[in-house]
């Protein structure tokens, strides 16, 4: 047999890689060649490489175990194209270019951010098959041939599943040719959608299945850009059709962990799949039949097969010793391996007769540089327990198999405990029969034909093989994370029971593998341990991810300018082309200041407040939220919202008001307009709108469905300018000719229809600076008009724009708070001062009952005070601790309360601050303090004064 | 993601709804009648059963209209919808 | 009806990208503001008079059918809620269409709202539509379950909208103004695939 001179573990012929597509890649730096279809770990056998990696904590050599995602040690940094740590080189398909390393120990994040797309899709379907084994094929195919939306899954590149790896025969082909048909045949049906590449890690309630699509990283550099590289699926499925297959156990014997010992199916799989001999010379160990075949194939295929250590007294079925012995192969029952030589590599097998833990006869060495491996096979049930499927333990299978689940869930094929091909392509057939039928749609199974299965000797459960030394220190249960036998006896030594304590005590299966070469072995230890039966072990739960998911593929295009909705008014391009700073104000962006050039913060805010203070200012307050309330009983229900009286608002006038929850605390505030009998517009914070609109909402449909009252955001119907100071009365005379301006003919707290700027317009008359101030509403279409004729209004003396610091700091001079920075939830209206806006003649409203509880009626409840700090430059931090002391005492601290807004402030040319202090009102011109930096820090004496500092009696607002 | 049927617009994924507490809890006709701890009782005191739950949703990112629902708090199973004043439907 | 020279849709700055994008897509999809549509949110008692003798009056029948819509004369009509519609008319209308339904309903009790500034409307149309929509919609917008004739109020990209199927190939999507921008930029991003494919 000539064999390729750089790939001399290549046969000449076979397999599913393209030889006319070879490719080359690094490893280790290592220039190698492969073919189109490898995986890296297939190409890395190809070229006789075993020894990938080195363990996490004990630096020991490590090899390739299994030919798929359970893998447990071969990991690998992919370097380029794309960095990514850690991926299990069996899994990372050959591509031209594709440089990697061999892992020793954890991966590293690479240094650059990854700007490569990532997208997510929403899907529905009435079946979702996870899995294109045989099971899985027939049963997307039944299901599909019903009509029913079909999604199928399956995490390899092209469908098939083990069939990839055998040479079992269907209906006259070979089964990995039989797969691609069915696949084809399922694909050309309408409503169906098959998904290679693709992994589905999370089950969760009501079958929501998330799984991640690999669509560009087997391309290479060639991967388009506009491409996203991975696809995150989030999959609602009427039925779900689990078709996950099995994972084959590794044993637990001495030096179980040497580059050279492979699980048997996949040393199969590597035959047949990618045409590679994993080596020359080769034991299998085994508890179960399904082994002899794999080491039959090999055997054919040219490998010497020196000998079968069956664990079983027994040995195997007589099919699987007919397979042997038409090899020539010596089968020896009742043996095990109990030692295992070869750093870099398996050089030799030491075989013992062994029973119930010992090694009952003399050792004979093998030479060998390949050492299969069977402990059975474990259904691949991870998804199933996610979705909240309970497993019993089967001792005749030797395995966990599915028990029931509240989820609409069906188990099919190996997954379910199925052995032969013929019983995986019939379940599959009537799992997808009963899922489709269960989504309502009429289906007739079908089942291809297969030869009958062999007669099986019953699987071996002893799966741990006494070694030469007393301490089984290199009896590994976990690879991944170096979780040797003798850890999990030390765990079980020092009292733990629970296979979760387990678990965390040793670190087995934590690892990103999540041992699922290994779980089984772990529960065996715990269970000899204990001297349990393994049925009573259990499991640990099963958690997403199945398999590790990159974060970015998580993030996909959430990130950035994308990563959470961003509202703006009708006049952002223009705060944009002013150079304005902007502040996020829930998912809103508002103008923070608009800074001139050289201009610092604190400059721009001082020079904003005096124009708004001295002369006229204008703002956007168009975030404000805004509901119309209408109908007849619209009064009787904002009489019972509000801690005032609403209904007595004359048409035409404006009032503030407040609204409480139950509980009495203040939840809102802002402004009602009577705007005709059965109408009023009501005003939000701007956070508050869609909670306001929905507490009305709520009382309204729960409570008091008799109140024919109709509630209606418009917060985005209308822009609002807000136009402050002194002279803002002869600028809104200028714009609105037919406006009567003057304070009698349009006093406080009362709006007007009109035209401003030649656009119909609402102007209020309302202040939240204590200044003359109008508001001036218009369609928000003609919102960024009105705004730029308020701006040429000022003719040659500028109309000042301010933003949001300065709004705060004119509201704050004036004592008014803001809902959510001055209140947290615990405030109530007379804890802001604020009793005269809650209505002793209301028989009730929301919070009236609670205002005389014994909570809220007492004495040391936060008062909302101001602070003047003793020395007016200092600034006082927002969330600073206020303190009796002059010093920081020993802990425990008691705090007063804490500092809710502090600015500068260019009318009183000195900083203050508002404060929650308990007894605050009792408080007024006492001292205390507000340390800075912790309890090491400066300590800042300040003099509580009440929350009003500027223009206490009103004078300012008719201007 | 629970799927949460709205009794009007069919189900949706959980993140359009807005979660209520437990329902069928009446606002007392008259407040002002209730002695401290009646009224504290109202305000603050809720069943937590393991097993089925009447509680309240708002269909908040669709119709917007308030519903009640009967979810086993232990398997997330919604076992019933229902609207507002409508009582809890006995289930089996 | 208002002086409208100095009126500007909310994704009036837009136009340009969605037209490019429409033209690179080589036919996959179309995007496109439709500005100034007439909206109204009518809130109404659908067991009432009013409801009754709204579709002579009015000139299309309320929907009861949850999730469904209506077309009349010049006028249609989408289900919010069970009390709760949307009244869609071409641009201008907004005056007079709101007196119709005032001389339907009468003295009853009923709220129509002018909310035509407060929306901006995307049409997207094309064989990619629905996969496009798909990257930020949960809902199933299947022809078979979201057809021609349905409307839903959803999330899209974590925004609150109203999808309205126009056939099988076009979905119009009404969102408040103030997430237009952000929405058309994330449509614009979902469709990279597409736009780019046609390139």
């Amino acid at each position: 047999m000539t064999r390729s001179t750089t790939q001399p573990f290549r046969l000449p012929a076979g397999g599913r890689i393209d030889r006319s597509r070879p490719l080359s890649f690094t490893f280790d730096g290592r220039e190698l060649h492969g073919y189109h279809g490898d995986t890296l770990a297939s190409a890395l056998l190809a070229n006789g490489v075993h020894h990938v990696a080195t363990s996490v904590a004990l630096g020991r050599p490590r090899g390739i175990l299994s030919a798929g995602s359970a893998e447990p040690t071969a990991f690998v940094q992919v370097e380029a194209p794309v960095a990514e740590p850690m991926l299990p080189a069996t899994v990372v398909e050959l591509h031209e270019g594709l440089a990697a390393r061999g892992l020793a120990g954890r991966g590293r994040l690479p240094a650059q951010p990854d700007d490569t797309r990532y997208d997510a899709v929403h899907a529905h379907c009435d079946v979702l098959v996870i899995g294109a084994g045989p099971a899985g094929l027939v049963a997307a195919a039944v299901a599909a041939r019903s009509g029913a939306r079909v999604v199928l899954v399956d995490e390899e590149p092209e469908p098939g599943g083990s069939l990839l790896g055998t040479t079992d025969v269907i209906d006259g082909r070979l089964g990995a040719d039989w797969a691609a048909e069915v696949a084809a045949d399922i694909e050309a049906a309408p409503d169906v959608r098959v998904l290679c590449r693709t992994t589905a890690f999370g089950y969760y309630d009501h079958n929501y299945v998330v799984a991640v699509e690999r669509r560009t990283a087997h391309l290479g550099a060639a991967a388009p850009a506009h491409v996203a590289r991975e696809r995150i699926w989030r999959i609602r499925a009427r039925r779900v059709v689990l078709a996950t297959g099995a994972h084959e156990r590794h044993l637990g014997f001495a030096d179980n962990d040497r580059p050279g010992v492979l699980l048997a199916g996949s040393a199969r799989t590597y035959l047949h799949r990618y045409g590679v001999l994993p080596g020359h010379r080769a034991v299998l160990t085994t508890t179960d039949d399904s082994a002899y075949t794999a080491a039959a194939d090999l055997a054919d295929a040219g490998v010497e097969v020196a000998a079968v250590a069956d664990l079983r007294p027994g040995g195997p079925g007589p099919a699987a010793r007919a397979r042997a012995a038409r090899r020539g192969i010596a089968v020896l029952p009742g043996h095990g391996v109990v030692a295992v030589t070869g750093e870099q590599r398996v050089a030799q097998v030491s075989l013992a007769p062994v029973a119930e833990g010992a090694i009952t006869g003399p050792a004979r060495d093998v030479r060998a540089d390949l050492l299969l491996v069977s402990g059975g096979w474990s259904p691949v049930l991870h998804l199933y327990g996610q979705a909240g499927g309970r497993l019993r333990h089967d001792a005749a299978a030797a395995a966990n198999l599915p028990d029931g689940c509240r989820q609409a869930v069906t188990v099919a094929g190996s997954a379910g405990g199925a052995r032969s091909l013929a019983a995986c392509l019939a379940d599959g057939a009537r799992a997808g029969r009963s899922a489709a039928e269960a989504a309502g749609f009429a289906a007739r199974e079908q089942v291809p034909p297969t030869r009958g299965a062999d007669q099986e000797a019953p699987p071996g459960a002893d799966w741990l093989v006494p070694g030469v030394a007393p301490r089984h220190r290199s009896h590994f249960v976990d690879l991944h994370r170096d979780v040797t036998i003798d850890d999990v006896l030390g765990a079980t030594a020092v009292g733990l029971r629970s296979i979760e304590h387990v678990k965390r005590y040793t670190t087995a299966g934590t690892g990103n593998d999540q041992a699922k070469t290994a779980a089984t072995l772990v529960a065996r230890v715990v269970a000899d341990a204990l001297g349990v039966d393994v049925a009573s072990i259990g499991t640990t739960s099963y958690r997403a991810p199945y398999a590790p998911v990159a974060f970015a593929a998580l993030a996909g295009r959430d990130r950035g300018a994308l990563h959470d909705p961003v509202r703006v008014t009708a006049l952002h391009d223009w705060h944009v082309e002013a150079g304005a700073e902007f502040e996020n104000v829930g998912q809103w962006k508002r103008p923070r200041y608009y800074p001139r050039p050289g201009e610092d913060p604190t400059a721009a805010v001082s020079r904003e407040c005096r124009a708004a203070r001295e002369d006229v200012a204008c703002m956007d307050v168009s975030t404000l939220g805004k509901i119309e309330v209408r109908g007849p009983d619209a009064g009787v229900l904002l009489d019972r919202l509000y801690t005032n009286m609403i209904s007595t608002l004359k048409i035409g006038a404006i009032r503030y008001g407040v609204m409480c929850r139950p509980d009495g605390m203040v939840l809102d505030d802002g402004t009602v307009s009577r705007l005709a009998a059965d109408r009023y517009l009501v005003t939000t914070t701007t956070g508050n709108a869609a909670a306001v609109g929905d507490w009305m909402e709520e009382w309204l449909q729960t409570e008091w469905p008799e109140l024919r009252v109709y509630c209606t955001s418009v917060t985005e119907q209308w822009a609002t300018v807000a136009l402050v100071g002194p002279r803002s009365r002869a600028v809104l005379a200028g714009l609105a000719p037919g406006l009567a301006v003057a304070a009698a003919d349009f006093p406080f707290m009362t709006w007007r229809e009109t035209v401003v700027a030649g656009i119909p317009a609402l102007v209020c008359r309302i202040s939240f600076s204590g200044e003359l101030a109008y508001e001036i509403n218009v369609s928000a279409w003609q919102g960024l008009a009105l705004w730029e004729a308020v701006q040429s209004a000022g003719g040659t003396r500028r109309i000042t724009p301010y933003g949001t610091e300065t709004m705060h700091v004119l509201r704050a001079e004036k004592g008014y708070p803001i809902v959510g920075q001055d209140t947290d939830g615990t405030v109530t209206p007379q804890d802001l001062g604020m009793g005269w806006v809650v209505s002793k003649k209301k028989t009730d409203f929301l919070g009236k009952r609670s205002f005389s509880r014994p909570d809220t009626a007492r004495g040391d409840r936060k008062h909302l005070v101001g602070l003047l700090p003793e020395d007016p430059e200092v600034l006082l931090p927002e969330g600073g601790q206020v303190i009796a002391e002059a010093r920081v005492p020993r802990p425990p601290v008691r705090a007063l309360g804490h500092v809710t807004s502090s600015y500068r402030s260019a009318a009183l040319g000195r900083t203050f601050a508002l404060a929650l202090i308990a007894g605050g009102r009792d408080r007024i011109g006492g001292r205390l303090h507000v340390p800075l930096d912790g309890s090491g820090g400066p300590v800042v004496p300040v003099t509580v004064t009440a929350p009003v500092l500027y223009d206490p009696e009103g004078a300012r607002r008719d201007g | 993601m629970l799927l949460i049927s709205c009794p009007w617009c069919g189900p949706r994924d959980e993140t359009e709804f807005r979660y209520g507490g437990a329902a069928h809890v009446a606002y007392p006709a008259d407040p002002a009648a209730l002695s401290d701890a009646e009224w504290a009782r109202y305000l603050f005191i809720r069943d937590n059963p393991k097993g089925p739950f009447a509680e309240r949703w708002s269909h908040a990112a669709g119709c917007r209209r308030w519903f009640n629902a009967v979810r086993d708090t232990v398997t997330y199973e919604v076992l019933a919808v229902y609207r507002p004043g409508e009582p809890r439907p006995v289930l089996p | 009806m208002a002086e409208t020279s100095t009126r500007r849709s909310p994704l009036a700055g837009h136009a340009d990208r969605l037209a490019a994008a429409t033209l690179r897509s080589a036919g996959a999809l179309r995007i496109e503001e439709q500005p100034f549509r007439t909206h109204l949110d009518l809130r109404l008692d659908p067991s009432g008079p009013g409801a009754g003798a709204f579709a002579g009056v009015v000139g299309v029948a309320l929907p009861v059918e949850p999730g469904t819509t209506a077309a009349g004369t010049g006028v249609e009509a989408l289900w919010l809620g069970p009390d709760e519609w949307l009244l869609v008319g071409p641009p201008g209308t907004d005056g007079e269409l709101a007196a119709r339904v005032h001389a339907a309903v009468g003295d009853e009790p009923v709220s129509v709202v002018d909310v035509s500034a407060q929306h901006a409307t995307l049409l997207l149309a094309g064989p990619r539509a629905r996969d496009v929509l798909a990257h930020g919609c949960s809902i199933d917008l299947h022809p078979r379950v979201f057809g021609a004739g349905h409307c839903a109020q959803t999330m899209l990209a974590r925004a609150p909208v109203v999808l309205v199927a126009d056939g099988p190939d076009a979905i119009r999507v009404i969102v408040r103004s103030s997430f237009a921008r952000y929405l058309a930029d994330w449509l614009l991003d979902a469709a990279t695939e597409h736009i780019a494919a046609g390139a």
